[in-house]
């Protein structure tokens, strides 16, 4: 348990000293909340679905949560080229502590960042549709940082330098941003749209937060919960497995 | 102690280990040397569970690596050639975070933690951040850590590498005296013959995979009709140059300079 502990306050440590950081990745997320959400607010209203920022803040959350615990995954990279990582692969430890600890400390960064950028939204003019929503979206920014910490740390197991790096941020992460429903409606889309969100595992999340914030559900809570926890499932599981696989 | 026996490791069609055999008894100091990409150091992540051999069989007390990881890891402790210290904490964090992955009681590893970097002198600069350490401060703060806990085994691979004659002497000072009173094994590779003569009691000399001679100091220069180790070493291996390919880590530590200026 030392060592879950250890490495969880390490990725935490490293979240709180790197001020620059910590702003630079919530200028992303305030960056579409003040283009899309203002920018496309008024043709919007015009086809009649109210306010846009109302409808893209919850997506801005899920996006800020997806972004930081994949990338905290991700940055194992880093602890492998300097070195690090060997120090964590040696100890008597088992790995699948080594991994739950860097996977818990992602994703509670990412919660916190979710929570920041909550915060901002609210003072950008969203408005839950009651009070109660907030901790209710709370457990949904959960389930997606767990999920998305730990396809991180899978991937993070795996890749070996920056053009990795690349890869999946281009293919993989900002294709399940865009396709997850967390800047479109997910009613009306065509057919082979509607499959392809389906099958993006931050569409639930998304649907989940927005559900709970605006009270505006394509699927409904119960189903969104038990899909994101078997993914969660699935991922930790996998990511337990590469990262006992790894070699240095 | 270690028993290693046909060992070979192949990294696609490039050999780098071919079937080495050696063994080191309890309480002893082996020296491991041979020329830059004699592979040395994969000998020793195989050794410390890091790679997988691809033939051959090792044992660390009596324990297989292969099998039994997490015991094989509670025999050993190891100072990497190259940096493994987490330079966005301070060294006193590095130190702890050691001392907690190998269940050091917390009480053992505060006084053991001030002992060792009073000892390698970085306990005035225990909370500065790693990253602003020179690279001979490092180097003692990678020895202090790998010295926190107390293993039955202790590999080190090139650990004097960018060390002043200062920190070479007190390191080794300090490793013959845990090899006398805790009968530590000690498994070390260096470029230094000097060192390798001071300390070791045994020497295998390893070039291109595979090994070359193995003795006593006074045996391999008797072997070779030489008057020094360093003589000796240069009868066995030749004097041409050996090329290491560079790694990715290079290139990524460019990029990550970049990023934080």
């Amino acid at each position: 348990m030392g060592a879950i502990y250890i490495l969880w306050l390490r990725e935490l440590k490293r979240y709180v000293r790197s001020r620059v950081q910590i702003v630079v990745s919530l200028g992303q997320p305030c960056l579409y909340l003040l283009a899309l959400g203002f920018g496309l607010g008024p043709v919007f209203r015009q086809a009649g679905h109210g306010s846009y920022l109302q409808f893209m803040a919850p997506g801005v959350i899920g996006m800020t949560v997806l972004f930081s615990s994949v990338f905290s995954g991700i940055a194992m990279l880093w602890d492998r080229q300097f070195g690090f990582l060997k120090e964590t692969l040696v100890a008597p430890v088992p790995r699948i502590q080594i991994m739950l600890g860097r996977t818990l400390g992602g994703a509670t960064v990412a919660i916190i960042q979710g929570s920041l950028i909550l915060i901002i939204c609210l003072v950008a003019g969203f408005r839950p549709h009651h009070w109660v929503a907030i901790p209710a979206a709370l457990l949904f920014v959960v389930m997606i940082a767990v999920v998305f910490a730990a396809l991180g740390t899978a991937i993070g197991s795996v890749i070996k330098d920056m053009q990795g790096f690349q890869l999946v941020m281009n293919f993989l992460v900002m294709p399940i941003f865009f396709l997850s429903g967390a800047l479109f409606p997910l009613a009306n889309l065509p057919a082979f749209m509607a499959v392809i969100t389906r099958l993006d595992p931050l569409t639930y999340g998304v649907d989940g937060l927005r559900g709970v914030l605006i009270n505006a559900w394509h699927f409904n809570a119960a189903f969104d919960l038990s899909i994101l926890a078997m993914i969660a499932v699935v991922f930790v599981t996998t990511g337990a497995y590469l990262f006992s696989k790894i070699e240095v | 102690m270690i028993k290693v026996q046909h060992l070979v490791k192949t990294f696609g069609d490039f050999t780098a280990v071919r079937d080495i055999s050696f063994e080191v008894a309890q309480g002893e100091i082996f020296a491991f040397l041979g020329p830059n990409g004699a592979g040395k150091t994969t000998t020793i992540k195989m050794l410390t569970t890091l790679l997988q051999p691809t033939g051959g069989s090792i044992e660390l007390d009596g324990l297989d690596p292969r099998t039994s990881q997490k015991e094989a890891r509670t025999r050993f402790g190891i100072v990497f050639q190259d940096p493994s210290l987490d330079a966005e904490q301070t060294a006193y964090e590095n130190m702890t975070l050691h001392g907690i992955l190998y269940h050091v009681p917390r009480q053992l590893r505060e006084t053991r933690t001030e002992y060792l970097l009073k000892l390698f002198e970085l306990w005035d600069r225990r909370d500065s951040y790693v990253k602003t350490f020179s690279g001979g401060m490092r180097r003692r703060l990678e020895i202090a850590r790998g010295l926190l806990h107390t293993p039955r085994i202790l590999f080190l691979d090139e650990p004097t590498l960018g060390l002043d004659p200062q920190s070479r002497n007190l390191l080794w000072n300090h490793v013959k005296h845990l090899n006398e009173t805790e009968r530590t094994t000690v498994f070390l590779t260096t470029h230094y013959m000097d060192e390798a003569e001071r300390v070791a009691h045994r020497i295998a000399i390893i070039d291109h995979g595979a090994i070359v001679a193995q003795g006593t100091p006074a045996e391999l220069k008797q072997q070779t009709a030489t008057g020094s180790l360093e003589g000796a070493f240069l009868a066995l291996t030749g004097s041409t140059l050996r090329d290491e390919a560079a790694s990715s880590a290079d290139q990524l530590r460019q990029v990550s300079k970049m990023w934080r200026k």
